[in-house]
């Protein structure tokens, strides 16, 4: 029992080297159960008043750039309604005269007060929580298009996945002929991701559109992902290797928009009960 | 103090200039470089993981910064005995003044490449792409062990 002990005492710099190097690790690989933990991640509050007061420092250097993307989704939106007369007429009254049940989705606000794109797995933080209707499993869209997810939420801030993050795929189809198949990101450049899953007898071209197929629950149809930069013939198997140009550009987006489905219990509850049929068979 | 110092430059500072979208220096490194040499290897290595996990949290990245720094928290000690032959020739604070130039730059230079080499495997977990990790490794290095020898001209003199 000494002789132990004496061993342990004698090495006690390469036990607590070992033992901490054994607790980082498990955390590296229970990364999945810790995102539902809300203490290690930057939607705590420490770090994430830090980062919001930083923030609101930050943003005012990216003031002029944000007006004009607002300005231009203000141009694009009426451009919308002209296209479409009679049918919409009070916009700004719209959502409050009508019950929320009536819209599968709407929108809430929200100033991106983290992100990176240099990682291998980027993530993104919101200066809105749980106070202000933020759930996990809710999209995140720029005027540009799809952000991310989020994953994490606490009283007043939350965090996502960022479209940057080989984790997380997205349905996503092409817009001329609906063909789907499902968008990541390899981890190489922050202006790129990978689209899989398109057959090769699918017509492609360079520059065509890629938007969200609207298959699962979190994204509407059609919103926009990006557009064709090169495709080839993967080899060994019957699908293209196509590259996505991001229409987001992840270094500057700052103003987001978070998506709430209101049918989204409802759609699941429908999804499960398939899965459910087919493990009976 | 310090402590506070480089952790704030790290997250506010560093991890947002993501140069050429994959180049990220590491200046927090800084900390564990500038710990008394007669500082107690176990005391070295809590502080180690300490300063990892803080980055950690600030970067939704939990334990791949603290392994790393654990990594090279341990080999400090080694690398130090190792570069100066002569334990009582160096000075106890292991700083470009104290110890020269040419000491602290190559000080510095095996522990950023350890510590660096360590955590971008660590972040990818896979061989597969072994040389694009390792350019980006090396790429990252150059900058951090540039910032640390400027930063000792700068901010952390005494």
């Amino acid at each position: 029992m000494s002789s132990l002990f004496r061993y342990l005492l004698r090495h006690h710099v390469f036990i607590l080297f070992i033992l901490l190097e054994v607790l980082s690790l498990v955390l590296v690989f229970n990364y999945n159960n810790y995102q539902r933990s809300v203490y290690l991640n930057s939607s705590n509050r420490i770090t994430g008043n830090i980062y919001n007061a930083y923030s609101k420092v930050t943003n005012y250097f990216s003031l002029p750039r944000v007006n004009q993307e607002l300005a231009a989704e203000n141009a694009r939106l009426k451009g919308l309604l002209a296209q479409q007369p009679g049918t919409v007429q009070l916009p700004e009254n719209m959502m409050q005269r009508q019950p929320a049940g009536e819209y599968s989705f709407s929108f809430v606000s929200a100033r991106l007060i983290s992100n990176s794109v240099n990682r291998q797995h980027n993530f993104i933080t919101l200066n809105k929580g749980r106070k202000d209707g933020i759930k996990p499993d809710q999209g995140v869209i720029s005027a540009n298009g799809v952000v991310g997810v989020i994953t994490n939420v606490s009283e007043s801030f939350s965090t996502g996945i960022s479209l940057l993050n080989p984790r997380w795929n997205i349905s996503a189809k092409l817009k001329k002929n609906d063909y789907f198949g499902s968008l990541s990101w390899d981890g190489r450049d922050y202006r790129f991701a990978q689209l899989n899953e398109i057959p090769f007898h699918v017509p492609l071209a360079k520059g065509d559109t890629i938007v969200t197929s609207g298959f699962s629950s979190i994204f509407p149809e059609g919103i926009m992902l990006g557009t064709i930069e090169s495709f080839e013939k993967g080899g060994g198997d019957n699908f293209f290797v196509v590259q996505v140009r991001l229409s987001v550009d992840f270094k500057s987006v700052t103003y987001v928009e978070v998506i709430e489905n209101h049918h989204r219990d409802e759609i699941e509850q429908l999804q499960k009960m398939i899965n459910d049929g087919n493990n009976l068979d | 103090m310090m402590f506070v110092t480089v952790v704030l430059i790290q997250v506010l500072l560093l991890n947002q200039i993501q140069f050429s979208g994959f180049v990220n220096p590491y200046l927090y490194l800084l900390f564990i470089l500038l710990l008394p040499v007669s500082m107690a290897r176990y005391q070295v290595l809590l502080l180690s993981f300490l300063l990892g996990l803080t980055i950690d949290v600030f970067s939704n990245t939990p334990g791949i910064h603290a392994s790393a720094t654990v990594f090279a928290g341990f080999l400090r000690s080694p690398v130090i005995g190792r570069l100066s032959g002569r334990e009582s020739e160096i000075n106890d604070y292991p700083g470009l003044k104290q110890n020269g130039m040419r000491w602290f730059i190559l000080y510095t230079a095996v522990m950023v490449i350890l510590h660096h080499f360590f955590l971008f495997y660590v972040e990818v977990f896979t061989l597969s792409r072994f040389f694009a990790t390792f350019f980006r490794s090396l790429a990252s290095s150059v900058f951090t062990i540039f910032m640390i020898v400027l930063s000792q001209f700068l901010i952390f003199r005494d």
